[in-house]
């Protein structure tokens, strides 16, 4: 298996501070990976510097051999890398129809002009867009909550709105920043499995930064922990879990996070 | 193309008669031919606060748009006078000149968000003032006159427009010329809001890291609306500068930025013919304070602030449900 993504010896630097400390893995196509860490650890961070949202300090990143680190954050979204955000970020007055229908826009046919003089191929997008919204929030299960305005969801939805819109990009590499946030036991489940159905039906390959313990051994092929910006191991959910370093390091900071 | 319901084209028509068979047929009737000129004026002072709504709808305060209509109106005086180009080829010219400047000034600006940007762009229209009177070419103080009349435009020998100087009445020329313009402008203005440029401008203005993260190239398209908002504010301002057949560096000012920026405001930034209303309504609100002699300003902004208050949402929140006249 050839890696999909090269994260290479990445650095990030807040003045005095190291978010990041030389930090080098590989994510493979279609794996989901998780990444994880007490607070601070530098998980959003590294997300940010995949995305581009935030330059490397040195180090780069690369996607089939091309690097995607230091552009711009939309023209590496354009090539397929997207990431939600650890805060609430939605459309506040868009409902959720048109959050995923103006997020598919990418996919457009017709130039900007073609829409404004309202050409065939402009039309013919408006429609596919729209269907394609309908099943992709039939898929994730809010039909109900369809054309909801966003700022009138109760948070556990929000958090799935955030991930609908990443998935309405149709991205090859969906980055997850604590998509379980805010969710009962139940909902995590649900969405454990929702994300697992993304990454098998849409093949999607996935990051995701977490905190829930149980819900990262059970839907992560590959852990990578970091703390104080250094990573400390990668392996499966069972060799993390067996990890000395890991173990010590969750200890440090809060009882038995890790849920072992 | 376009889906209205009945409502919608019901007004529309009725928009339609009022402004190019109404309106001249109760001028003709009271014999107040000093109204087109009125009129004439509220129809380009909306063209120009359409483009400054355009601003909004990316979630800039844009206060600048005096400085790009004077930039039209010399744009448009200096090709009839000094190149002796017919009137209507300057018209398209002074708005793509002004759009081309507010790209070359929109980059570096375009980054500031808020009250930021609103002053910088407050600071615009001074420096367009300034800088007309510095260069040659505006001839300074003493500004552009003696500009002609529109000429005739013809295409392959068919009189589209006849010359104005020959016109009995040049005003009222004029006035069907500014309501063509302006039904064209707000025509656009409802097109690029509801096609995917408008789109992708609401998901800039509720939140642009989201939208990057989509992929929308934000610095791409806030450039593109400035461009198209001070293409209006140019074009407004060359038809004003052949009206008035001068320019001067003060034919725009501060003031007239402010105004603009508080038509959008006034009529409702949620609807696309917000600007038209709060044009019309503060023009003659204007004038009909004007008995009040020194009072005037006061009364008139306390009047404003106490409408932005009760109406946060402008005029027209008053008569349309939350999101009619926008959407569909
Ligand atoms: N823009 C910034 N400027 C300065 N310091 C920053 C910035 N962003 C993050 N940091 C610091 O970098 C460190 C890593 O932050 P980061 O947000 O990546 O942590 P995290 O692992 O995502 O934590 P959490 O689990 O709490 O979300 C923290 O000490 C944080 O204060
Ligand atoms: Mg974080």
């Amino acid at each position: 298996m050839s890696a999909l993504l090269e994260i290479r010896h990445v650095t990030k630097k807040f003045g005095g501070l190291t978010a990041n400390n030389d930090i080098s893995f590989d994510v493979h196509d279609n794996e989901i990976l998780s990444v994880i860490g007490p607070n601070g650890a530098g998980k959003s961070t590294l997300f940010k510097m995949i995305s581009s949202f935030l330059p490397t300090t040195s180090g780069e990143v690369l996607y089939k051999g091309e690097r995607i680190s230091n552009l711009k954050p939309h023209v590496v979204a354009r090539k397929g890398i997207v990431r939600t955000f650890q805060e609430t970020t939605i459309f506040k007055s868009m409902t959720v129809r048109e959050s995923v229908i103006v997020a598919q826009h990418l996919r457009a046919k017709a130039s900007l002009a073609g829409y404004f003089w309202g050409t065939k191929t402009a039309h013919d997008d408006v429609d596919s867009f729209g269907n394609y919204a309908d099943d992709l929030i039939e898929f994730l299960g809010m039909s109900e909550i369809s054309n909801e305005q966003a700022s009138n969801l109760p948070q556990g939805n929000l958090r799935a709105l955030g991930i609908a819109i990443g998935l309405a990009t149709d991205p090859k590499v969906l980055l997850l920043d604590e998509p379980f946030a805010g969710m009962n036991h139940d909902e995590t489940m649900k969405m454990v499995d929702l994300v697992r159905k993304v990454r098998d039906e849409r093949e999607v390959t996935v990051l995701l930064v977490e905190h829930d313990m149980p819900a990262v051994m059970r839907i992560s092929d590959r852990i990578v922990v970091l703390n104080f910006g250094e990573m400390i191991a990668e392996g499966t959910p069972s060799e993390i879990q067996n990890n000395e370093r890991v173990i010590e390091a969750y200890l440090g900071s809060a009882d038995d996070e890790i849920g072992i | 193309m376009l889906k209205l319901s009945a409502i919608q084209w019901t007004g529309l028509a009725v928009f339609f008669l009022a402004i190019f068979v109404g309106v001249p047929m109760m001028i003709a009737a009271t014999g107040r031919t000093d109204l087109f000129f009125t009129l004439t004026s509220v129809g380009l002072l909306a063209i120009a606060s359409a483009g400054v709504w355009l601003t909004f709808y990316i979630g800039r305060i844009n206060i600048g748009q005096g400085a790009f209509a004077l930039l039209g109106a010399y744009v448009s005086a200096i090709l009839v006078t000094k190149a002796g180009m017919s009137f209507w080829l300057s018209l398209p010219l002074a708005g793509l000149f002004a759009a081309f400047v507010a790209v070359l000034i929109g980059l570096p600006i375009l980054r500031l968000r808020g009250v930021y940007f609103a002053m910088i762009t407050l600071v615009l229209t001074q420096v367009f003032t300034l800088t007309a009177l510095a260069l040659p070419i505006t001839n300074g103080a003493k500004g552009i006159t003696s500009i002609p009349l529109p000429g005739e435009l013809s295409i392959l020998g068919i009189t589209l427009i006849p010359d104005f100087s020959t016109l009995e009445n040049p005003r009222q020329a004029f006035y069907f010329t500014t309501a063509v313009l302006m039904v064209l402008t707000y025509a656009a203005l409802y097109r690029i809001v509801n096609s995917r440029l408008g789109h992708l401008c609401r998901s800039m203005q509720q939140n642009e890291e989201l939208a990057s993260s989509i992929g929308v190239n934000i610095s791409y398209i806030r450039v593109l609306i400035f461009a198209i908002s001070s293409f209006f504010g140019g074009i407004g301002g060359a038809v004003f500068g052949s009206i008035a057949q001068s320019v001067y560096p003060s034919s725009f000012q501060v003031a007239d930025s402010v105004n603009f920026m508080l038509n959008c405001f006034l009529g409702g930034l949620g609807y696309v013919f917000g600007p038209m209303l709060g044009t019309l309504v503060l023009y003659f609100g204007w004038d009909l304070l004007f008995e009040l002699g020194k009072y005037q300003m006061l009364i008139y902004s306390s009047l404003l602030i106490f409408l932005m208050l009760v109406l946060p949402n402008g005029l027209l929140s008053l008569r349309l449900p939350k999101k009619g006249g926008q959407d569909k």
